[in-house]
């Protein structure tokens, strides 16, 4: 794989791969790398400093910041990673739909991501949240439905570029199927795109979603999570403020590693960006932290 | 251009009625009957079937479900939001103050936001690959990856209590816009400026600075040119900042208890106070779709590519 290689060649891309896997890997295993419960509440060891035991020192009611820290890598990383590849999933379907068929479809399946487009995120969120109560799994049900469209519409200008490719055509021609030209002739060319758009989403996803829990509307009460470890230290802000520290560098760090990740992707992808020399081909794909925008 | 815009309108409207139909049914959709919401909102002690008929009558819940969209939407046209079930108010004597609390905080950040973005931008592209072209750029993608309310908290720390200059929280005065504004700027500015840099960048080697400078125009002038240029993408830069913040300052009203709709609405959600929730719900995706709207019509009055793409 070429793009493998190209990755694999720029350190800043293979340090946040290498960097990411790791965090990936410690939330999946939490239970057999954390030194402690996370939910073990212990009022002697109320705001402990730092200690060979407890590595990262203990919060507001004792319990382990380090073990916290390890099981909330699922809900603050591994389930905001599900939510993306399902929401990229159903963009893919449906710009795929779009853009190969047009039409109709096309029409129809723009007009309902012009409407779900029209909504910022957090709002609908909150919409949400305010009908089915808040908690984790109904924010990212919320950001399943209303990112897709997003991914859709990205996802279909890249398919329609190619639907018109000669290679295409002929393949229509000598009749192949729909889900054979697809799937072979269409998917493998778009992926560049889709990989890009995608990995440039996590790490927004990741500060939204965090919000959300800061807020209160994530996750319940005592399950460690990234953002409502930060929401709690802020009750005690003013006297305590190191509680702080702990779950907003890791946030920073992990973000940084997907957008340094996610660029590395698009120029691996499309080895013309790499030469800064030719200033026509350093034309930013379009889509890079664009993200963003829809809401922060 | 009058077609253009024109046609822009006409696009909105249907938008604008299938987001209004969409909050309708959403908070429709919400598990409790509203009837029932009301009277619990209202701590009314026993709740029976008597008194839930009683209150859909007094509301119209029975009539048929388009009948009450259309009598929604008509009173929200003339701003009437129905009554808040918690406190003794109408949503819109809720909804309005903060929506323009809210409004003030946005335009502020988004003139700091194009101002900065601006500025960076043309620093670096002139300074391109030099030192200060790679700091200013390495500081800035960090900042793009800093959560809000944890840069909101630290900026509460250092500067209202550490050297206490500026309040904490609240909305007093112009001091109070510093920290909020400052918070919601930084990580857009991360953006932003990289999008002024590579409009700055890929003019540089467009055919008219060749031609200016072959001519003999002087280096001031030919940069005075590009940056003209280069400008357009900041104006609409600027038109499309405001939307997205509108709709994102939940956190950082939270964080500096900004009387805005974002803190309103996590205290109506948390009340279960549907009609403010609905009333937030609809204002900010119709000022989202309207801002949408005036930036691409600015757009496309900037950038006759455009027009003409979309006819």
């Amino acid at each position: 794989m070429k793009v493998v290689k190209n990755l694999y060649r720029d350190k800043l891309g293979r340090a946040s791969f290498i960097f990411i896997l790791l965090v990936m890997l410690l939330g999946v295993f939490a239970p057999f790398i954390a030194p402690h419960d996370p939910l073990a509440v212990d009022m002697k060891l109320r705001y402990a400093a730092p200690s060979w035991e407890y590595l990262l020192g203990n919060d507001h009611l004792g319990r382990d910041i380090l073990s916290r820290m390890l099981y909330g890598i699922r809900p603050s990383i591994l389930w905001v990673f599900v939510a993306l590849i399902l929401s990229v999933c159903i963009g893919a379907i449906m710009g795929f739909i779009a853009g190969y068929f047009r039409g109709n479809v096309d029409a129809i399946v723009m007009r309902i991501c012009d409407v779900m487009l029209s909504f910022p995120i957090y709002v609908i969120t909150i919409a949400i949240v305010a009908i089915l109560g808040p908690g984790l799994g109904n924010i990212l049900i919320a950001f399943i439905l209303m990112k897709w469209a997003w991914f859709a519409r990205i996802i279909r200008t890249s398919v329609m570029q190619y639907v018109e490719l000669d290679y295409v055509k002929y393949a229509r021609a000598i009749g192949r199927s729909h889900i054979h030209i697809i799937a072979r002739h269409i998917l493998p060319v778009t992926f560049s795109d889709i990989a890009v758009t995608a990995s440039s989403s996590m790490g927004s996803m990741i500060l939204q979603i965090s919000g959300l829990s800061f807020l209160g509307l994530g996750i319940k009460a005592p399950n460690p999570e990234w953002g409502m470890m930060l929401s709690e230290a802020r009750e005690v802000m003013f006297t305590r403020p190191e509680l702080m520290i702990a779950p907003g560098v890791a946030i920073v760090i992990v973000v940084l590693a997907f957008n340094f990740l996610s660029d590395s992707l698009q120029v691996a992808l499309n080895p013309q960006l790499r030469k800064p020399k030719n200033r026509s081909g350093l034309k930013p794909f379009k889509t890079v932290l664009n993200e963003k925008e829809v809401a922060k | 251009m009058g077609v253009f815009i024109v046609k822009r309108i006409l696009i909105t409207v249907p938008i604008l009625l299938a987001v209004s139909f969409l909050t309708f049914v959403l908070i429709s959709f919400s598990p409790m009957e509203p009837a029932e919401a009301i009277l619990r909102a209202q701590e009314v002690p026993v709740i029976t079937d008597e008194l839930i008929e009683q209150t859909n009558e007094k509301l119209g819940l029975n009539k048929p479900f388009i009948i009450q969209y259309i009598d929604w939407l008509m009173d929200c046209l003339q701003l009437d939001f129905g009554d808040s079930y918690v406190k003794n108010e109408s949503v819109w004597q809720l909804v309005g103050p903060s929506f323009f609390n809210t409004l003030k905080l946005t335009v502020v950040s988004s003139l700091v936001i194009i101002l900065f973005s601006v500025l960076l931008g043309v620093i670096c592209a002139l300074q391109e690959g030099k030192i200060i072209d790679r700091i200013l750029r390495t500081v800035l993608f960090v900042l793009t990856a800093v959560p809000t309310y944890w840069l909101g908290a630290i900026l509460i720390l250092f500067f209202s209590v550490k050297l206490d200059l500026l309040p904490t929280s609240g909305m007093s005065g112009m001091k109070s816009y510093i920290l909020p504004v400052i918070a919601t700027s930084l990580g857009y500015i991360g953006i932003y400026f990289r999008t002024i840099r590579s409009a700055m960048l890929n003019n540089l080697n467009e055919d008219y600075v060749i031609y200016g400078r072959s001519s003999g125009l002087s280096e001031k002038k030919i940069t005075m040119h590009i940056l003209r240029n280069s400008l357009q993408v900041s104006i609409s830069i600027f038109c499309m900042s405001i939307p997205i913040i509108l709709g994102g300052t939940v956190v950082v009203e939270n964080v500096f208890a900004w009387p805005g709709i974002g803190s309103l609405s996590i205290e109506a959600i948390l009340s279960r106070d549907f009609p403010v929730i609905q009333a937030y719900v609809l204002i900010v995706a119709v000022a989202f779709v309207i801002f949408n709207m005036i930036s691409d019509i600015l757009n496309a009055a900037l950038n006759p590519r455009i027009r003409n793409d979309n006819s």
